[in-house]
Parts: C-alpha cells; structure tokens; sequence
C-alpha cells in the first residue's frame, strides 16, 4: 500500500469505549468538531457524512471497513469547495490501540492535495479537542 | 553553524487549553519535563548560546545541544543530539524548535525536528514514535495536572539502521 498523505497520532487518557462513542455519536462530535457532526450507522457500506450546524454536508462517502472500537476506514469525498470536490474522493482511517492508561488514536488520510492540505489543518485543532473533552470534561475554545 | 541548511523531517502540532507562559514553563523546566518526556530532566541555560540537557533519572546526560534560538514565551531551537556514540558523525546534528502561538483562548504548539541532510524512514521512525507521545501527555499535564503513563520502546527499525551505521547502541 501505498503512504499515506497525513498521519496524525494523539495519547488520550479514556477507555477505548469511551473513545469509540466520541468519535461515532453525533452529540460528542459536534462538542468537538466546530460544530459539525458525523453521520454513519458504522457498518461496512453504509454511508457516511459530515453535517455542519446549519443542515451543509461538508463530506460525504461511505464506510470502507469497520472493526468496532479498533478501525475504521471511510471514503472522504468533500461536497463544500469546488476545488476540493474535483479532486475526487480520498481515504481516512482511524485506529484504535490501547496503550497503559491511554489510548493510541491514529487518523491517517490519503487524497488529492486540497484536501489533504484542508484536513493537515483541521485534524490536529479537532483531535486536540476531542482529547481536552475526554480528559476534562470541556473541549477547547479556539477560532475555527 | 547555518540553521537555514536545517529542513524539517517530522512536524507535529497541538492545540494546549493554557497560556503561552505556562507551555513554556513546561517546555523548559525539569519539574515539568520529568513527567511527560520519560521520565527525562531538562536543563535549560536561558540564553543563544547556552547549553541544553535532557538528563536521565541516572543523572547522565542523554541529549545535549546548544541553545540556538531563545525568544520566550514563543520560540525555542536548540541542538537535540542524542549520546549515542558515533550518532552525531553518522547523522549530523538534529534541531529541534517549538512554536507557541495564541490561537484563540488556546495555544498552537508546533514540535519541527529538522536535519541538515535526508534521513531514511527507519531512523526519523523514533521520533515519528516519541513526538505525538511527549506532547501528547505535555497537554493532559498542563490541562489536567498529570501526564498518563505510556509505555514505550525505541522502534526496532531504528535502532537496526543505526546499528547499520555503527551508532553504538546502548544495551545491545
């Protein structure tokens, strides 16, 4: 297989169910993810979108592979900017590892170079947060 | 030496619910460094030019450098080399820069490892490994008030491909 375009690792002290249900429910992903939330039934094939506050779907695609609270793999076709859509759809993968008294969070995405360069950005601030939530309870503050 | 021959190998950024002083404070001071970099000690003479330590529990010094750039509370570059004998001839020095930056009501830190050469996969593959894990524990330390434990081993691909450049490897 080929490298990924961007890989993102992050520690969380959280239960790898804990982590699991804040990544896949729409009420934890929206406290984390300036507001926008994930869409999916999270079995093989269904699709999946990612909805901001006022009804835009920003990505759209499907789950690839799903191995509940250990990976998942999604097509990642963005619907918002002209240029991004062009590029066609790319890959994200999550993965989930125990490790002592966190949790190993990988975020891996492979596509075309506007959208890499938008989610190189994003994923960082995004897991930041979905981090500060888990650990104390608040997500962070910061401009979108 | 030209720090602008200096490319970035590994980049690495993350977003801290605290002050650019406190990230600093954290950055820079043992009481801090103990907790989230293994258990590590840093050393720190507040000045260009002065010396950088990362000192073991067993009081030896396991990486040292100079102070390159010293601008607090937002940029810090320092020489990162690792004491293992042979790995600076074999490597070249390594730099190391943290960028602290308000973002919001939070802070932007930005980790940049840079070489003055390319480096095979196999050897930036510890610091891929160790970065996300520091700092990772550095933002639960600072927002929390402990760092979790995480266990961790240098990846064995690295260590196999500096012993291939005859880096003497401590324990092996």
């Amino acid at each position: 297989m080929s490298k990924p375009d961007f890989v993102y690792v992050t520690y969380i002290r959280t239960t790898i169910d804990k982590l699991w249900e804040a990544l896949t429910k729409p009420e934890f992903t929206r406290q984390y993810w300036f507001g926008i939330e994930q869409r999916s039934d999270w079995t093989k094939g269904a699709s999946w979108q990612l909805v901001a506050q006022d009804g835009r779907v920003f990505d759209s695609g499907e789950i690839v592979e799903i191995e509940p609270k250990r990976r998942v793999v999604i097509a990642w076709h963005h619907q918002v900017y002209d240029e991004m859509r062009a590029e066609g759809p790319g890959q994200a993968t999550y993965e989930l590892e125990p490790v002592g008294e966190a949790v190993k969070l990988t975020i891996t995405h492979s596509g075309g170079p506007k959208l890499i360069a938008g989610v190189s950005r994003g994923w960082p601030s995004i897991l930041a947060g979905l981090k500060s939530l888990l650990e104390t309870g608040r997500a962070l503050d910061m401009p979108k | 030496m030209n720090i602008s021959e200096f490319k970035p190998a590994i980049v690495y950024t993350i977003y801290i619910a605290a002050t650019p002083e406190r990230v600093w404070q954290a950055l820079t001071s043992a009481e801090f460094s103990r907790q989230y970099f293994s258990g590590l000690a840093v050393e720190l003479e507040a000045k260009v030019g002065g010396t950088f330590v990362m000192r073991a529990p067993d009081g030896s010094s396991h990486i040292s450098g100079e102070v390159l750039e010293h601008e607090p509370p937002r940029k810090l570059t320092v020489t990162w080399n690792v004491n293992w004998p042979g790995l600076v001839e074999a490597l070249g020095p390594t730099l190391v820069t943290y960028l602290i930056e308000p973002a919001g009501d939070v802070v932007r830190l930005t980790l940049l490892e840079s070489h003055d050469r390319p480096l095979s996969d196999d050897i930036l593959s510890g610091g891929r490994l160790g970065w996300p894990a520091f700092l990772s524990s550095l933002k639960s330390l600072l927002e929390t008030g402990r760092a979790p434990t995480i266990q961790m081993q240098p990846p064995q691909r690295m260590l196999e491909a500096l012993q291939q450049l005859g880096i003497k490897v401590p324990g092996r």
